[in-house]
């Protein structure tokens, strides 16, 4: 029965991903437009960019090779695998002994990759500058993510993203300094992920300071396309991430019916509804900050991921 | 020890007010600087309260209301005022990069936990970490004075250790009230002294840059 | 099996013998020689993995004793590592070139037969013998080429760090036996070391060994050495010898001092790991020079490696032996895959050196259309050393990770606090392991050609294109099979931390101490394959696609002018402008780096140039002090030279009554 229950949920998960991503990037632009003063586009416009980009005709720089043609795929193909680990309304998917969070830091580093290489691929002065700052500032975020997974598996014992959902669901957890310590460092690096204010300006082009844009700018097309979704699905499998640790409220438990499902669904949509309208208000009300002052935000988020792991040792009263 | 709320809410305010000691530290302009401080003061003032619920103390509520008082309200608007008179609101460099000054913070907490832990081995878990972390954010406050070049820098820097101080002091079940109201009444008067001298300062020297001290000492005639 | 082995020692040296033939067909069969040798390698030490463990007493040996050989679960699994390297390196050397002369071809076979005995020695002076003949032949090596002056220099370094080593293997060798008898190991294991004696071990052997495997801070000679010697040498040098280090470091420290040593041992290993991993990896991001890129990230991975044997020695000392068993197996993995995928990339770097003429990045460029089977490898094997999953640097990297996010379970608080920093600084290298390897790859394959030649590069086919192939496939087996690979090292594990059984999930899965945490590479592999494919053919079904080619948009850029065919050079990023952020973020505090960028004036057309500069801290912080240490010391020992013959006399008199004094001394007490 739970095998069962087991594929359904993950289908049901892999259907709300794979529609989902784009409309939730597309509320967080309608929010952000709205908090500015602006009327914004229809949630679903993200969509129909891809739709209008997948019948385009592409061109190819002249001196791309078939790296430019192979990395979209690897991107996106990490990217999903990712989002398809992270619970988000149910326990006990079928993939859920895969969700270990060292491998979704690998995945995502896989993707990040992918893209840097893409990016440098046809030899322009932009995919250089993007992936070099790209490659730079994960240095950073990379450990802080794996900091606040130590701070799981003390807590929860380890680091397999649905266990650490359950067991911080069952509420015997309490709220822990060493939490919201890695909550604030989580959401840190989430921003810095994701090419979000104040780290990188997801909707310029053509400035020196922007990095996740200047490395697709010679995509087009089919390829655009791609690279596009696939940060919609990091921006989503972040949130889904931070949801499902932090915000464990609603998720069905594994061999649950359908209508826990329905409440898990809710849940799951509000709860990524606030963190994105949350996303919104943080990047209206700051300003982008200058490259080099990236590592000092990230680096923090490190420290506190680690400032969090130490506290933990000290309440744990292992000593 | 998980799940009693008590403890719980202590502690998350205690690691609130080292989470703000460590964001002292990362800010670079000065009236962003002022605005942590008076969170940390805000914080520390709802402690005190959450105390004297728990402890059932109404001389808690007394100290709370001074801390608010002083240290979330009147010190911010006088450093602010002072701020304005001498038109400083641009960025202060630390004399310490930020990076530097933020993983030294670090290693202060492990310090102060490496410190605390065995000297208070016995008694209870919410004694020595309110210790742990009361101590921790006396240490920051003095890294954040030596890491800064600016006096209204150093002045905040000072009263973070105050506020370490009055962490632990609030933690400690059955502190007198006086010593409360007189570390209170001190940092008052080392604040009103300390706008004084960067007044001085900036009309003497027209910096408030502390080395800039450095070649009226007596000694070197 | 050992009889075997002993019969590939013996054909070793009779290659060696044969390579001090000066004739054009010897470089040919020395190096198809010990191909197949390392093929025998490999052969014997899967075998000696999969058989109980045996040794042999030989009818021969120092006046003392006879010497002694042995084949357990851990020297044949570095016996594995050695054959795989070995083996891959004399492939390369056979089809990158004819012409070997002797002073290559000679030292060659010796090399392998150095690492070959110091890996089966069962006895501490034939360890000794072979590590000593190894550092000997490598340093030959380096110093083949040695008519250019940067590459005298590297060898005489290298040299310098080869004594250290020995200066401080052999005093510690002494150290652990109880007498000339007992050299063997069977006899050191019966007494082990204790107190300050084993504390006075473990300093001597992480020092000598330490220097070997290019551990901070004795690592000054590896990124010189390295690029000074021809690349399939560099390549066993990487793949295999730091690699036989390491051995040594884990016979000594975990077998031969016994199982009681106590949890604080793993804390050197672990803080001079971890400084090898940061300093390593960030080294490698800064450098222009295709093989110290990669010396530099050997650094990295040797740091990872001793950072896992440490957790071991500390989880065992704490009585965890399940988590010791998970980073003993990370330690000994990591192992395997790094000196398969670093053989593989310093493999690549000498085709490309072969095929291009140049190791500098800023003269390579856009390869990935001359050279696409040494492109396609070197991404698969910089994608394992960026710790790519599904790669084999991945798996191995998962288990070291999962080891040091349980070293809390020690219970011991400041050792907490360590490995939360441990973890932190494991990370950050990894991640700068992945920058260093993006910037890599794209300096030299992607992009577009930066300088004529490399335009015209060529790639050569046959046994150079073939080694390179197989060690790209490999690194993708090694990346999805590490459960069998685990059984396969569980003889060694069982070894250095003592017995334990592993929980190990169905369908080629791992999991980390008591399984809470598991990983399943094949899985990964196929998942990642399946839904690349659907969504392939979700996007690409039904829809007729145009791919139309033109020049790159870059922002509107001009078109370059008729004499730059390849595009405007300046316009792509050079070395030192890929490196520039990381350098700025890091290099300043850790590699006192530099930099200069001259803009021309408003309305000048020259390029803007920038000019960097970064030192590794080694230089000022150990090699500059000594050397005024050795000046000091020069000055009265040179008044030495010139004394009469019948003050030298005195002094030979002089030293050989302190001698029997000393005997008189030893023999009392």
């Amino acid at each position: 029965m739970e095998i069962i229950t087991g594929i359904l949920t993950q289908l049901v998960h892999m259907a709300l991903v794979i529609a989902g991503a784009p409309v939730l990037l597309g509320l967080v632009r309608l929010a952000k437009a709205r908090l500015m003063g602006r009327r914004g586009p229809h949630p679903l416009q993200p969509w129909r960019d891809l739709r209008k980009l997948l019948g385009k005709r592409a061109v190819v720089a002249e001196t791309a090779s078939a790296v430019t043609h192979v990395a979209p795929w690897v991107a996106l193909a990490a990217a999903l695998l990712a989002a398809f680990l992270i619970p988000s309304f149910a326990r006990g998917m079928v993939l859920a002994p895969l969700a270990d969070l060292v491998l979704v830091a690998g995945l995502l580093a896989l993707g990040r990759v992918a893209m840097a290489l893409a990016a440098l691929d046809a030899g322009t002065p932009f995919g250089g500058l993007g992936a070099s700052r790209e490659m730079a500032f994960a240095v950073f975020a990379e450990p802080a993510l794996i900091l606040a997974a130590l701070t799981f598996s003390i807590i929860a014992g380890t680091t397999n993203i649905d266990a650490i959902a359950g067991a911080f669901q069952d509420g015997a957890v309490g709220v822990r300094v060493s939490l919201a310590l890695a909550l604030i460092a989580m959401l840190a690096i989430a921003v810095a992920e994701n090419g979000r204010i104040p780290v990188d300006n997801p909707s310029t082009h053509l400035e020196l300071t922007m990095v996740h844009e200047a490395m697709i700018l010679e995509a087009s097309a089919e390829q655009l396309a791609i690279w596009d979704y696939q940060a919609a699905l990091r921006l989503m499998l972040w949130l889904s991430l931070i949801a499902a640790i932090f915000f464990p409220v609603g998720l069905a438990a594994p061999g649950a019916g359908p209508v826990a499902w329905l409440i898990g669904i809710g849940a799951y949509a509000l709860k990524l509804g606030a963190l994105g309208f949350a996303l919104a208000v943080f990047e209206s009300s700051i300003a982008k900050m200058r490259v080099f002052r990236v590592p000092e935000f990230v680096g923090a988020a490190l420290l506190l991921g680690l400032l969090a792991a130490v506290l933990l040792f000290l309440s744990t009263g292992f000593a | 020890m998980f799940g009693n709320l008590g403890y719980d809410i202590a502690h998350l305010l205690g690691g609130g007010v080292l989470l703000l000691s460590f964001m002292l530290l990362y800010q670079r302009r000065l009236a962003a600087v002022i605005n942590v401080f008076a969170m940390q003061g805000v914080l520390v003032a709802l402690a005190a309260i959450w105390q004297g619920i728990v402890q059932d103390a109404p001389g808690l509520f007394l100290t709370a209301a001074i801390a608010f008082a002083a240290k979330a309200v009147l010190i911010p608007l006088a450093l602010r005022a002072v701020l304005r008179r001498l038109h400083m609101e641009g960025s202060a460099e630390p004399a310490l990069g930020i990076g530097a000054s933020m993983i030294g913070g670090v290693m202060l907490v492990a310090l102060a936990i490496l410190v605390v832990l065995p000297a208070t081995a016995g008694t209870h878990a919410l004694a020595r970490e309110d210790l742990a972390l009361a101590l921790s954010v006396v240490l920051l406050g003095m890294l954040m004075m030596i890491s800064r070049r600016n006096a209204l820098a150093q002045v905040i820097g000072l009263m973070g250790v105050e506020n370490g101080l009055l962490l632990a002091a609030i933690g400690a079940a059955g502190m007198p009230l006086v010593v409360e109201l007189s570390t209170a009444a001190l940092v008052l008067m080392l604040a009103v002294v300390a706008a004084v001298i960067a007044l001085v300062m900036r009309e003497r020297l027209e910096s408030l840059d502390t080395q800039a001290l450095h070649h009226h000492r007596g000694e070197q005639g | 099996m050992l009889m075997a082995l002993l019969a590939l020692l013996i054909v070793l040296l009779a290659l060696a013998a044969v390579g001090a033939w000066r004739a054009p067909w010897a470089g040919r069969v020395v190096h198809a020689g010990t191909a197949a040798v390392c093929g025998g390698f490999c052969v014997v030490a899967v075998l000696a993995m999969v058989l109980p463990p045996v040794a042999m007493t030989l009818p021969f040996g120092p006046f003392w004793g006879p010497a002694m050989i042995a084949l357990d679960g851990l020297s044949a699994w570095f016996l594995l590592v050695l054959g795989l390297s070995g083996g891959a390196a004399s492939l390369a050397a056979l089809g990158s070139g004819t012409d070997w002369p002797p002073r290559l071809l000679l030292p060659w076979p010796a090399f392998l037969a150095g690492m070959a005995l110091t890996l089966a020695a069962a006895d501490a002076f034939t360890m000794l013998l072979g590590f000593e003949a190894m550092s000997l032949a490598s340093w030959a090596l380096v110093a083949a080429e040695h008519d250019r002056a940067e590459n005298r220099r590297a060898a005489r370094l290298y040299l310098v760090f080869a004594i250290f080593a020995a200066a401080c293997l052999i005093p510690a060798m002494g150290l652990l036996a109880v007498g000339p008898e007992a050299l063997g190991f069977a006899a050191i294991r019966e007494t082990p070391p204790e107190g300050l004696r084993a504390a006075l071990i473990l300093a001597l052997v992480v020092a000598g060994a330490g220097a070997k495997a290019g551990l901070v801070p004795f690592h000054a000679w590896l990124p010189l050495a390295h690029p000074a010697a021809p690349s399939h040498v560099s390549a066993a040098m990487s793949g295999a010898m730091t690699k036989v280090a390491i051995y040594v470091m884990a016979r000594v420290l975990f077998d031969l001092c016994g199982p009681a040593q106590p949890l604080w041992w793993g804390v050197p290993l672990l803080a001079l790991g971890a400084a090898s991993a940061l300093l390593g990896a960030l080294r490698a991001n800064v450098e222009d020079d295709s093989k110290v890129l990669l010396a530099c990230s050997t650094i990295e991975n040797i740091g990872l490696i001793v950072m896992a044997m440490g957790l071991a020695l500390a989880f065992r000392g704490a009585d965890l032996v399940p988590l010791a068993a998970l980073a003993a197996g990370a330690a000994m993995l990591h192992a395997l895959n790094h000196s398969v995928f670093k053989t593989l990339l310093f493999l690549g770097a000498g085709a490309v050196l072969h095929g291009a003429l140049s190791r500098r990045l800023d003269s390579l460029g856009g390869l990935i259309k001359t050279m696409p089977w040494t492109t396609a490898s070197v991404i698969v094997g910089a994608a394992a050393a960026a710790a790519l999953p599904p790669l084999s640097g991945f798996a191995s990297e998962w288990l070291l990770l999962q080891s040091l996010l349980a070293g809390w379970r020690t219970g011991a608080l400041g050792f907490q606090i360590i490995v939360a920093a441990a973890t932190a600084i494991a990370a950050l290298s990894t991640a700068l392991a992945a920058a260093a390897m993006v910037r890599f790859v794209g300096l030299a394959f992607l992009g577009r050609p930066r300088t004529p030649r490399a335009a015209g590069a060529a790639e050569h086919p046959g046994a150079e294109r073939a080694a390179l192939v197989a060690l790209a496939a490999l690194t993708v087996l090694l990346g999805i099979l590490p459960a069998p690979l685990l059984d396969l090292a569980e003889g060694g594990v069982r070894l250095l931390v003592g017995g334990v059984d592993r929980p190990a999930p169905a369908l080629l899965g791992i999991a980390a101490g008591d399984g809470a945490a598991r990983l399943w590479p094949a899985l990964v592999f196929l998942l990642l394959v399946v839904i690349g494919g659907g969504a392939l053919v979700a996007i690409r079904v039904r829809r007729t696609r145009f791919i139309v080619s033109g020049p790159a948009w870059a922002c509107g850029f001009n078109a370059p002018p008729p004499h730059l065919p390849f595009g405007d050079p300046l316009t792509q990023p050079s070395a030192a402008g890929l490196a520039q952020p990381l350098r700025r973020m890091l290099g300043g505090p850790l590699l006192g780096a530099t930099e200069r960028v001259t803009m021309p004036d408003p309305g000048d057309t020259g390029a803007a140039t920038i000019v960097s500069r970064a030192e590794d801290p080694a230089f000022a912080w150990l090699l500059a002090p000594l050397a005024r240490v050795r000046d000091a010391l020069v000055v009265p020992a040179e008044r030495l030279r010139d004394l009469s013959i019948r003050q030298y006399l005195m002094l030979s008199f002089a030293l050989l009554i302190a001698m029997l004094a000393l005997v008189a001394v030893l023999e009392r007490g």
